[in-house]
């Protein structure tokens, strides 16, 4: 993985997890890499995979069983809710800059029929 | 105890020259903490003091609660820039003098990694790569089971394949009771396994921060800083 430096490395590697859930690459129950082994993996620090699955948890995405692990969340509307908040971020990242543009909902909609007309032909 | 280092206006001249001047440090363990700044900013002066190889001339360090002396240097493991292995021996003989020298030296660690690090036990020091024997050294001090772990420049002048090697090695056995200090100008190399940066400048700290704080505080690269910093782009 390449990280964008400027940007909290923790961050980044939540978001590829999370990501990875959504589009079906993690599951439901899975089990993820120790710390150490995914550190290794990606080449960085273990104190910022431990702080990954702290946050993580925090957010219950993944739970700790204790002496075994650190896993994906069971919980079905978890990976739900999660694949709709990340359509949100991306939205509303695509519409601050839509608005510096000028672009009000309507121009913006009529905008997409016609870019989906153009990649359909 | 959490602070394994702990400097306190520490100061260092030679002769008329300035090395060090009014450090104060804290180095808790768990931490991989970056010692960053150019050619003759103090880097290694600070470790050799750390190590107990040089004398501060003035202010206060202690090494696990105590002064410097030939007893902290029982877990202080040290690595200096210079080859500090002796090139007639083979590998496997360097291996058994570290394991001779040092109580705390793991000899079957030492060997395991130096399979990882694809290093001959039958070779000898002296016709090994640049990049092998950094490799060799890196193995050499990580395998004690130290507290205070120090690299000077662990990754300069050496090819990908033993950056990266190094790189993993450091991540592998990185032991969170202990804290790893590692100096380098080779900031982008490495700048993914900090915990924490103490950036020097003409023996002085100028910045020290948590990596991932000083990233959010200024939207930039930790390379990027150091450029800023030191002023050259």
């Amino acid at each position: 993985m390449e990280f964008d430096n400027e940007i909290p490395i923790y961050l980044q590697i939540m978001a590829m997890i999370k990501t990875d859930l959504v589009i079906g690459k993690i599951l439901k129950g899975d089990k993820l890499l120790s710390t150490r082994d995914m550190a290794v993996a990606l080449k960085v620090n273990p104190n910022t995979i431990a702080r990954v699955y702290r946050e993580l948890e925090s957010e219950s995405i993944c739970f700790t069983k204790r002496g075994m692990g650190t896993f994906i969340t069971e919980d079905e509307s978890k990976i739900e809710s999660l694949k709709e908040q990340l359509v949100d971020d991306y939205l509303s990242q695509f519409m601050k800059k839509m608005e510096q543009l000028n672009y009000s909902i309507g121009d913006i909609i009529t905008k997409l029929k016609r870019f989906e007309e153009a990649t359909h032909e | 105890m959490n602070d394994l280092v702990q400097c306190i206006n520490l100061h260092k001249s030679y002769m008329t020259k300035k090395a060090l001047q009014n450090v104060n440090l804290n180095f808790q363990k768990g931490k991989i903490i970056g010692l960053l700044g150019p050619n003759g900013s103090g880097k290694t002066t600070l470790m050799k003091i750390i190590a107990d190889l040089h004398k501060q001339s003035a202010g206060e360090i202690s090494i696990c609660g105590e002064k410097p002396s030939h007893k902290t240097r029982e877990y202080v493991a040290y690595m200096p820039t210079e080859n500090f292995i002796y090139g007639w021996m083979r590998v496997k003989e360097a291996v058994e003098f570290y394991a001779e020298m040092y109580a705390d030296f793991e000899k079957e660690r030492a060997l395991e990694l130096l399979s990882f690090m694809e290093i001959d036990l039958k070779q000898k020091v002296s016709s090994l790569s640049t990049g092998q024997r950094a490799r060799l050294k890196v193995t050499l001090i990580i395998s004690r089971r130290a507290k205070i772990y120090m690299l000077d420049e662990p990754l300069n002048g050496l090819d990908p394949i033993s950056r990266s090697k190094i790189k993993e090695c450091i991540i592998d056995q990185f032991d969170s009771e202990g804290v790893m200090i590692i100096s380098t100008h080779l900031v982008n190399e490495i700048e993914q396994i900090l915990d924490e940066v103490v950036f020097l400048n003409h023996g002085e700290v100028i910045l020290e921060g948590e990596t991932e704080n000083l990233r959010v505080q200024r939207g930039k690269s930790l390379e990027e800083i150091y450029k800023e910093v030191y002023g050259h782009a």
